[in-house]
């Protein structure tokens, strides 16, 4: 069976283009519009991997990871973050609520699922 | 289609939402009533914009987006005060930033000077605020573009070395790391993709069974690696787990003879064997790590207080879907035959003589019901807010103020108020020259309004309001109103009225609407484009609206522009007519009435006037207008209907009779047969029959022979 992956991010063009990249590379994809969505959308989907933006309405990623984290199944699963700069900040803040790793926009789908391969089983 | 291309049609559509919300986030931070969240969406309006713009490689709108987006951070981080002159920017640099988004999306050219002015005074603001802090930045964020400068390696030195190196790894993960979701398996597996591997257990620190702490991390990890990969390369397999493991990485350089081996591990084994001891280690490292995750799995639970926040939360979600244009109108469509078809059916009926039956008159009413609830909830579906129409015209008030020298601020009211698609389309070129018109002409200079007592900011009022199954706005300033003397003077001067024409308030206001009249003495650049309110006004009727003005010198003045809410239904009146059924459309007509002997008299060879409650109004013959007789009927024998032209003027309209009043669909004349005069449309009835929709307007104009309201009062 194909690895399940959520996605979380605001923006349309975004979620289009990780579903587009993802399905591309045989991944089953669910998604989700922010944070607050993609808690949601965890209390019914087990996805193997979750990707989510960090700039978002409602609760951003960096909550959500915490809130993620809290979520028993949730554990240990791999999150990557989506940032556009390679802003250390960020990173550490994303790291430190929970987040496995992260990716740098734009990305192109080779480099993604890259990433995906390095942190996830 | 390219699935790239439909997501960048996306992502466009999604830029035009942003720049909705980031043009109305500005403006509440403007005016003081924006809070922290509004800051927070403005930021990220331009961070979505940059991201996908990064994706599709816009690099001109990645460059601007990022700039605007540091000074929005400075402002989100409380490093810049959101001060008059920094919003100001702020403001202009949202119009490039929907102008490059225009550019991105269509080609054509671009004003780099604009965006780089811009760019500068934004990176000013920033400088002035955090001038230190700033300057520290610059190099920081390159050192971070640079992953190797923190490091101290020089990577370019690395990558031209193509000898096999040997990289000797200790790796102790901390808790932390497996708390991130991180394995070490997976990073050694990453490891073995960049040449032969082994790797070495060390399990000496793991405690008896009663003291181990699931949770904890004991085990630690030696690797030997040999692989043709620089060492930026071996590092950035730990990338992630950076801060959360122990590591140390040695380089044992084989190609120089200088091997300093400070651990006994075999450094030098053939490649070979190190392979089979890699194939050989992996189970037993999948193992433990199986082993160590079902520890965790059945550690205790953690709290679970995030679990009932998100259930407090969850209830908004999407309530939006995205449908194509085109499914609607053709719903739409769809929804008009259905009408038609209801209509006929119950005519069938009534001629059947099946009326009696009770049950079938229920259905049939029921019926009725229901297709008339489905023709206005399709309609609903094409209705829009005006909002995103009124915040294009904040702009061109901006524009306007800033060409002009004038201060301006542009109030909106009712952004909420729904109209059909094609009716907020068609209004923004009219809406735009009100708007100019207001600025430009109605309001004073500030010098002029101080002078004038008033306040030196003016104020231009944008209105939207439903009325009486209408959509009324308003455009309205503060200015000095209109100055009847010139008006006047001008239309004397152009030859649009004669020179000792007695005319009303209200009927020099109308001479605004007039072809060929312009009130600005010298044409600027701004208003005159060679476009005047008559345009204006031949737009909005084309829109089945109608506009007028109310106007008080020295206090400003009120356009105010009355709309139907759809093109697509319209309420109407079934007359008949020599034998013909027409349609005239409600909202022209004033009142009904038969007129009485005596009332009706004849003026000049070819005209006739009624005269209603003491005054006169010209008497057509509909039937003899259109041609469907070549007589006049006789006056008695009719209705007259009197209307209200768009140009307020009234006349009276005789028909045969009247019989029915109803809503029709309205069905293209022009796309499916070709422009008549006097006709507006066509609609079909319940009986099948075709009906035509009356232009009362050019009725009224083509019986008359006279063109404009003026002429209509010089004659008067």
């Amino acid at each position: 069976m194909s690895m399940k992956i959520l996605t979380v991010d605001d923006s349309r063009t975004m979620r289009d283009m990780l579903r587009l990249a993802l399905s591309g590379a045989g991944f089953n994809v669910v998604q989700a519009v922010d944070g607050v969505d993609g808690l949601d959308v965890l209390e019914r989907e087990t996805p193997d991997l979750v990707i989510t933006d960090i700039n978002m309405p409602k609760m951003d990623g960096f909550g959500f990871i915490e809130g993620a984290r809290r979520i028993d199944r949730f554990r240990v699963v791999p999150i990557l973050v989506l940032t556009t700069e390679s802003d250390p900040d960020k990173k550490m803040r994303a790291k430190n609520a929970g987040a496995t790793g992260w990716i740098v926009k734009p990305f192109d789908p080779v480099k993604l699922v890259d990433v995906i391969r390095r942190v996830a089983a | 289609m390219d699935p790239m291309q439909a997501i960048k049609d996306t992502f466009f559509q999604e830029c035009e939402e942003q720049l909705g919300e980031l043009e109305t986030g500005l403006l509440a931070m403007e005016n003081g009533s924006g809070d922290e969240e509004t800051v927070n969406a403005v930021f990220r309006a331009v961070h979505s914009i940059k991201g996908g713009a990064g994706a599709f490689k816009l690099d001109k709108l990645v460059k601007f987006a990022h700039v605007f987006e540091t000074t929005l951070d400075k402002i989100r981080t409380g490093q810049l005060a959101p001060a008059t002159p920094v919003m100001k920017s702020m403001l202009r640099a949202a119009d490039v930033l929907a102008d490059l988004v225009t550019f991105s999306r269509e080609g054509g050219t671009f004003d780099d000077a604009r965006s780089n002015e811009l760019i500068v005074e934004l990176n000013a603001h920033c400088e002035q605020k955090t001038g230190e802090a700033n300057a520290e930045e610059a190099p920081a964020e390159e050192a971070d573009n640079n992953p190797f400068a923190a490091l101290g390696w020089e990577p370019v030195a690395l990558a031209l070395e193509p000898d096999v190196n040997e990289y000797v790894i200790i790796f102790k993960p901390k808790p932390e790391l497996y708390a991130k979701g991180n394995e070490t398996t997976r990073l050694m597996r990453e490891l073995s993709r960049l040449g032969a591997l082994t790797v070495h257990c060390e399990t000496a620190d793991i405690p008896l069974l009663a003291d181990l702490e699931p949770e904890q991390s004991y085990l630690s990890w030696r690797a030997t690696l040999r692989s043709d990969q620089d060492l930026a390369t071996v590092q950035s397999v730990f990338e992630f787990v950076d801060g959360d493991c122990h590591l140390d990485i040695e380089v044992i350089d084989f190609t120089r003879e200088t091997p300093p081996e400070p651990e006994p591990e075999p450094a030098a084994a053939p490649v070979v064997e190190v392979v089979a001891v890699v194939e050989e280690a992996k189970p037993a490292l999948e193992e433990v790590t199986a082993a160590l995750e079902a520890v965790k799995a059945t550690a205790p639970p953690p709290r679970e207080a995030a679990k009932a926040d998100a259930n407090g939360a969850n209830n908004a979600t999407q309530n939006t879907i995205r449908v194509d244009l085109d499914r609607v109108d053709r719903l739409i469509n769809l929804v008009g035959e259905l009408v038609i078809n209801q209509a006929m059916l119950t005519q069938r009926v009534l001629e059947a003589g099946a009326v009696k039956n009770a049950s079938i008159a229920t259905g049939l009413d029921d019926l009725e019901h229901l297709t008339r609830e489905i023709q206005e909830s399709v309609m609903a579906i094409r209705a829009q807010p005006v909002r995103p129409l009124f915040q294009r015209m904040s702009r061109i008030v901006r524009e306007i103020a800033d060409a002009t020298g004038k201060n301006v601020r542009l109030k909106t009211e009712g952004e909420g108020a729904e109209v059909d698609r094609t009716v907020i389309e068609r209004l923004a070129d009219p809406l735009t020259h009100m708007i100019r018109n207001a600025v430009d002409h109605g309001l004073e200079r500030p010098d002029q309004r101080i002078a004038a007592g008033k306040a030196a900011q003016g104020e231009v009022r944008l209105s939207a309001a439903h009325k009486s199954g209408r959509v009324v706005i308003e455009v309205a300033d503060d200015g000095r109103g209109i100055d009847r003397q010139k008006v006047k003077a001008i239309a004397i001067k152009k030859g649009l009225i004669a020179a000792d024409a007695l005319l009303t308030d209200a009927e020099i206001d109308n001479l605004l609407f007039m072809p060929g009249f312009s009130t600005a003495e010298t044409v600027s650049n701004i208003s005159g484009r060679g476009v005047g309110m008559d345009v204006v006004k031949r737009s909005i009727q084309a829109l089945g609206g109608r506009i007028s003005i109310t106007t008080k010198p020295g206090h400003g003045s009120t356009f105010s522009l009355s709309l139907p809410l759809t093109l697509a239904v319209l309420d109407g009146m079934v007359v008949k007519v020599a034998d013909q059924t027409l349609v005239v459309p409600l909202n022209s007509i004033l009142e009904t009435m038969k007129p009485k002997g005596g009332e009706v008299y004849g003026l000049g060879p070819d005209s006739q006037v009624i005269g209603i409650r003491g005054g006169f109004t010209p008497l057509i013959d509909v039937g003899y207008a259109l041609g469907f007789r070549s007589e006049r009927a006789d006056p008695m024998a009719g209705v007259t209907l009197l209307i209200e032209t768009e140009g307020g003027v009234r006349s009276a309209l005789m028909v045969d009779a009247i019989q029915d009043q109803r809503q029709v669909v309205i069905k293209s004349l022009e796309a499916n047969y070709g422009h008549v005069e006097g006709i507006a449309a066509a609609t079909i009835l319940g009986d099948g029959r075709i009906a035509l929709i009356l232009d009362a307007d050019a009725i009224v104009n083509a019986s008359t022979g006279r063109n404009t309201p003026s002429e209509m009062l010089l004659a008067g």
